[in-house]
């Protein structure tokens, strides 16, 4: 089995968020970048039908030389090879047109990518890549088995779970049951020398177009003070709930 | 032109979200001078949505499309907004429309924008204001593509009720193969979801263990609000998954988010931060989320949640 997985290099989730260029641009400075969270749940699990079930893993980003580090990380945490298509991620539609050209082109079997990316939340870019190859497509996927080409997985529905079954080729948007957080792998000292020397292939993109543009940014209003209401005194409580809040 | 909204229903009832896209799809459509075209698929009573002001609706009844799947959905989506020659779709942000809309984005070669909070600020070039950086900030996104899809955030525009007069017809969908099989569904029932609560009461580390849980869902039946946690109670397998809530785990838009032992660190703020009224009950006066909150009590939820479900309880009785 040929498994891709989706890598989208995000802020860290502490990260202050703040803007340059007349609120045009995400201003990087000072921020460190990770593997988006929701991805390292779908390495994780790629990196478990490697070791089960023989499977090949090559992980891919959308994006400029500043996302190597980030493809580096996930080789050290197990992928065999890497690809970075070189081109600004400028929106959901096309980082999964580009995407699909690399599927089509690498007879992937499994494509695993997180849910949604840290850092724009689209959610898009999974569906989007399922249908531009016309494969088969589970989303917020919170556990799956492959035998053969048969798949079994679990969806996220409103207020519970939804058993799937379905056939490769397949994409999966992943989160957090795909593999538990306890499972998730953290690159050591050998992954990390072994890394350096796997393969990082930079492909040109294909051109695709985007659909949408940010024209700017803004931050929320800052928030008004905490009201504090007494221990003693919870009746002041219902009372704020009820008659200024009204949402009692 | 038309502007076509899909009012998502599960086991054929409407859900909140529902509305709030009619809602907000009739305000779009004015702006826009055109028509409004509200789209249903196995919904039981479809005419509850004149009320927020649908006139057309379209009513797909089709036995193949139960239980949802999504490329099926987006099919009959698809041939809708075709066939209505719509130029803006609206959906709203169940976890099932975030399935389906990227696929009618391709289908339909349309710019998405997921998780946009206000109308569009502007029809030419048309441009919405979307929540970005996990609600830590808000991007002013331009659909540059002829035709375009709205994802609506929840709670974001709000249900308003706008009665009109209207035509329900039946749609004759094509039924698209699908390539996923339903096996089984588990869904808990009889309990408020986090996605649907008008009230989430959530509790955190520190409650201590899960046998003090009973106090948190006793306060939750109280205000007829769901259960929730922070990521490190389901982690420890104090509470199911499916109650995290925070960045990486669900999100919160609701009208009251009542956040108890929890320090309200910057994942968790991100994923609740939605929500219009936030509480905190917290023994620490420095915990963060203090700063975030509207209204704080500083005290022991031992003590002090045992009291409020007694008063909560009188309050309503009275
Ligand atoms: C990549 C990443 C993603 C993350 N995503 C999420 C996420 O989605 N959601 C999330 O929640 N976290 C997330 N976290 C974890 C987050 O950083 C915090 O660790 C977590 O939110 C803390 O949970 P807590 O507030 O329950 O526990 P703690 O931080 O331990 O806080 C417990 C609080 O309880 C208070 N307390 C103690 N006793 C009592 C009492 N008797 N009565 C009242 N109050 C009491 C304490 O004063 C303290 O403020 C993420 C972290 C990372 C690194």
């Amino acid at each position: 089995m040929k498994i891709l997985v989706c890598i989208s290099h995000v802020p860290d989730t502490t990260s202050k968020i703040n803007f340059t260029n007349n609120d045009a641009e995400f201003d990087k400075n000072g921020v460190q970048f990770v593997i988006n969270p929701y991805d390292e749940f779908c390495l994780t699990r790629a990196m478990w039908f490697k070791e089960k079930q023989g499977a090949t893993v090559t992980v891919v980003n959308v994006g400029g030389t500043e996302t190597e580090p980030t493809l580096r990380k996930a080789l050290a945490i197990g992928a065999d090879d890497a690809i970075r298509v070189n081109t600004n991620p400028a929106d959901g539609f096309l980082v999964a047109k580009e995407l699909a050209a690399v599927v089509k082109n690498g007879g992937y079997d499994l494509v695993l990518a997180g849910k949604e990316s840290a850092d724009y939340n689209g959610q898009m870019v999974p569906g989007m890549l399922a249908s531009l190859t016309d494969f088969n497509f589970i989303n917020g996927c919170v556990a799956m088995e492959v035998e053969g080409t048969s798949v079994t997985a679990k969806r996220e529905i409103d207020g519970g779970n939804q058993t799937v079954t379905t056939n490769l080729p397949l994409v999966v948007g992943g989160q957090k049951g795909i593999v538990e957080e306890k499972d998730l792998r953290i690159p050591n000292m050998r992954g990390i020398m072994m890394a350096r020397k796997k393969p990082l292939q930079v492909l040109e993109p294909t051109g695709a177009a985007a659909s949408t543009s940010i024209s700017s940014f803004e931050k929320p209003v800052p928030k008004g003070a905490v009201k504090l209401v007494d221990a003693d005194n919870l009746d002041e409580l219902i009372n704020l709930l009820h008659n200024e809040a009204k949402v009692i | 032109m038309s502007v076509l909204v899909f009012a998502d229903s599960t086991e054929g009832k409407f859900k909140k979200t529902a509305f709030e896209v009619v809602s907000y799809g009739k305000k779009v459509a004015e702006q826009l001078e055109s028509n409004l075209v509200v789209l249903t698929i196995n919904a039981t009573d479809a005419s509850e949505l004149h009320k927020y002001g649908a006139t057309k609706i379209l009513t797909v009844a089709n036995d193949s499309l139960s239980p949802f799947n999504a490329k099926q959905y987006a099919a009959v989506l698809t041939q809708v907004a075709n066939k209505e020659n719509a130029t803006v779709v609206v959906v709203d942000s169940s976890i099932d429309s975030l399935y389906l809309a990227p696929i009618v984005a391709v289908n339909l070669e349309a710019g998405y924008a997921s998780n946009t909070v206000a109308l569009p600020t502007s029809t030419s070039p048309f441009t919405v204001k979307r929540k970005a950086f996990s609600n830590k900030a808000f991007s002013n996104t331009v659909i540059t593509t002829d035709k375009k899809i709205i994802g609506l955030a929840k709670n974001s525009f709000g249900i308003h009720e706008n009665p009109a007069e209207g035509t329900t017809e039946n749609f004759d969908a094509e039924i698209a193969t699908s390539g996923i099989k339903s096996e089984s569904i588990e869904r808990v029932t009889g309990k408020v979801t986090i996605a649907d609560a008008d009230t989430v009461v959530s509790a955190g580390r520190g409650l201590k263990g899960p046998e003090n849980w009973p106090m948190i869902e006793e306060l939750a039946e109280v205000l007829n609000a769901a259960t929730a946690c922070s990521k490190p109670v389901s982690d420890l397998g104090w509470r199911p998954h499916s109650e995290h809530v925070g960045q990486t785990g669900k999100p919160v838009a609701s009208n009251l988010y009542i956040a108890i032992g929890i320090s309200g660190a910057i994942q968790h703020l991100a994923g609740i931060n939605a929500s219009k009224v936030k509480v905190v009950i917290n023994t620490d006066p420095e915990a963060p989320f203090f700063k975030a909150a509207d209204y704080g009590v500083v005290g022991d939820a031992f003590e002090v949640i045992p009291q409020l479900i007694e008063k909560l309880k009188a309050f309503k009785a009275a």
